[in-house]
């Protein structure tokens, strides 16, 4: 039986060689602090379940204080224009780099029907877990494909795995710290003041302003907790199904497809969605932390006008 | 309103470029204490979501991989492809990505493409190599600057505008779980389509906000 356990256990040895590679490099500046960070981030990963609440609390914190005390440095990001060299044709670079996609898209939807005897290959009940396991299984795959499409030390691996980690730094770690926020946001009852905000601006009497309500809703309370599928259940069963459905009688699949759209136009405009947003431009090199929400926030607000028009037109079409 | 001091601290935070992960941690802390709630068991809330994420952090998987097909020349090498293909500008190669990266995971292929495994190794070099192809290899920072952002942004709006009409995706079943639960048994299907509309307007939005840079991009 495969589950989450041994897909981030595995996470926890690229981690690990991480912190060992680092910890026996003396010319790597704070070896000892930056080791004990991925050493850490490792011991999360491959030990997480056993930590307690508590633990993990703890130890999330101890990584943010080493990030603060300088463990990892200033934020660089990778390789700052390395000097320009000339392209080359090496088509044979690309069966492992399409190998990743490939087998994650293939073991994703393969494995679930995957029996051994009676059990199921995998641990049922975790709907990500095809596309974990996946990921995890394109990465490996790639790996070994490798070095049969050119010549590779056997170091490498580590070695550009810490490049790669380094050059990011603290970034890497964002997207998740976020994502834990926005649950300790919800723990602490921001949904419902967001929702109560929104019904106290509500003019209950005009479908349209209800839809721009509804629709704005969404973008905004997905902005600050930068997952629209947090947002969602909150606004709609607080707002999209009395007002929208049950007063103005809208069609319920036309209400939850646009809303939950209308989600995703805040999720590109905010930094809450790091992996989406922030780790991109320090992926590459971008001068601007915002320089991907910049170039994104245009197209989110003329959707997000044309989602407001589109739910006014489909969801009643008998006025 | 007062867990919204959590929010406060956050936009605040952000705003003073304060270290986004100090100021996750005041933020925390702050909407825990104010709705309530003490240090320990805010802490506690926020070790098991830290903990329950780590799936977000599961990409960095890839890590020793594409650091190995990078150090083997793959970014030059996506500048290599670029260089055989005539008329390639960086805004046509984005127009027909996005176009690419929609209709993949309109099918479910979610898989093909990511900030990580696509954008960094193989789009943003190719779009990069297109403009020092028409500008002769005199790109200004500014240009580059502006080209790398544009590729990782159309990654994030090809996926987003796309895998909503992608019956089997997690938004399409939150919808219908969530329209259930009140008693609306909508069919998947049903809610799926819908999707199409805005995933049409996102396509030729940011497509003609890409052709109307490329004229600067692309002299």
């Amino acid at each position: 039986m495969i589950g989450l356990a041994q897909v981030y256990a595995i996470a926890g040895l690229v981690f690990f060689a991480v912190a060992i590679a680092i910890g026996a490099d003396r010319a790597e500046p704070r070896r000892f602090r930056a080791s004990l960070f991925y050493g850490l981030l490792g011991m999360s990963f491959a030990f997480g379940d056993q930590l307690g609440d508590l633990g993990n609390g703890v130890l999330a914190l101890a990584l943010i204080g080493l990030v603060l005390g300088g463990a990892l440095g200033a934020f660089k990001g990778p390789d700052p224009r390395p000097e320009p060299q000339p392209p080359i044709s090496r088509m044979r670079l690309f069966l492992p780099a399409l190998a990743i996609p490939l087998f994650a898209f293939g073991a994703a939807l393969w494995l679930p029907g995957v029996h051994l005897g009676k059990a199921p290959l995998l641990v049922a009940g975790v709907k990500s877990l095809p596309s974990l396991v996946g990921l995890t299984l394109g990465a490996m795959v790639a790996l070994c494909l490798c070095p049969l499409c050119f010549p590779m030390r056997a170091s490498e691996p580590v070695a550009g795995g810490r490049g790669l980690l380094q050059a990011l730094g603290w970034m890497a770690l964002l997207p998740q710290m976020l994502a834990a926020l926005g649950v300790v946001f919800a723990f602490a009852g921001v949904g419902g003041a967001i929702s109560e905000i929104a019904l106290s601006v509500l003019p209950t009497g005009n479908r349209l302003a209800a839809v721009v309500v509804y629709c704005l809703g969404m973008a905004a309370f997905t902005a600050v907790m930068g997952n629209a599928f947090a947002a969602f259940p909150v606004l709609t069963s607080g707002l999209g199904l009395p007002l929208l459905i049950g007063r103005f009688h809208g069609d319920p699949a036309a209400i939850g497809a646009i809303g939950m759209l209308s989600g995703f136009c805040g999720t590109l405009v905010t930094p809450m969605a790091a992996n989406f947003n922030l780790a991109p431009a320090a992926l590459l090199a971008l001068k601007d932390r915002n320089g991907v929400i910049r170039a994104q926030a245009p197209t989110a607000v003329l959707v997000l006008i044309g989602n407001i028009a589109l739910m006014n037109l489909l969801a009643f079409p008998n006025p | 309103m007062t867990p919204l001091i959590g929010v406060g601290v956050l936009v605040v935070g952000f705003g003073l470029r304060a270290n986004p992960l100090g100021v996750v941690a005041a933020a925390g802390l702050a909407s825990g204490l104010a709705s309530g709630h003490s240090v320990p068991a805010t802490l506690a809330v926020f070790g098991k979501a830290f903990n329950e994420a780590r799936y977000v952090s599961l990409i960095w998987l890839t890590a020793p991989v594409i650091g190995v097909l990078e150090r083997a020349g793959l970014r030059r090498a996506a500048q290599g492809l670029v260089a055989r293909a005539r008329g390639l500008t960086p805004g046509r190669l984005l127009i027909g990505y996005l176009g690419l990266r929609q209709v993949t995971a309109a099918l479910g292929l979610t898989a093909l493409g990511g900030q990580v495994q696509m954008v960094r190794p193989v789009l943003a070099p190719m779009a990069e190599a297109a403009a020092d192809l028409g500008n002769g290899g005199a790109v200004t920072d500014q240009t580059r600057q502006e080209i790398k952002a544009h590729a990782a942004a159309v990654d994030n709006i090809g996926v987003f505008f796309g895998e909503d009409i992608f019956i089997a995706f997690g938004s399409v079943l939150l919808i219908h779980g969530v329209l259930a639960a009140q008693g609306f048994d909508v069919a998947p299907g049903q809610i799926a389509r819908f999707a199409i509309p805005t995933a049409v307007l996102a396509f030729i939005v940011h497509a003609i906000r890409l052709w109307q840079r490329d004229r600067r991009w692309w002299t």
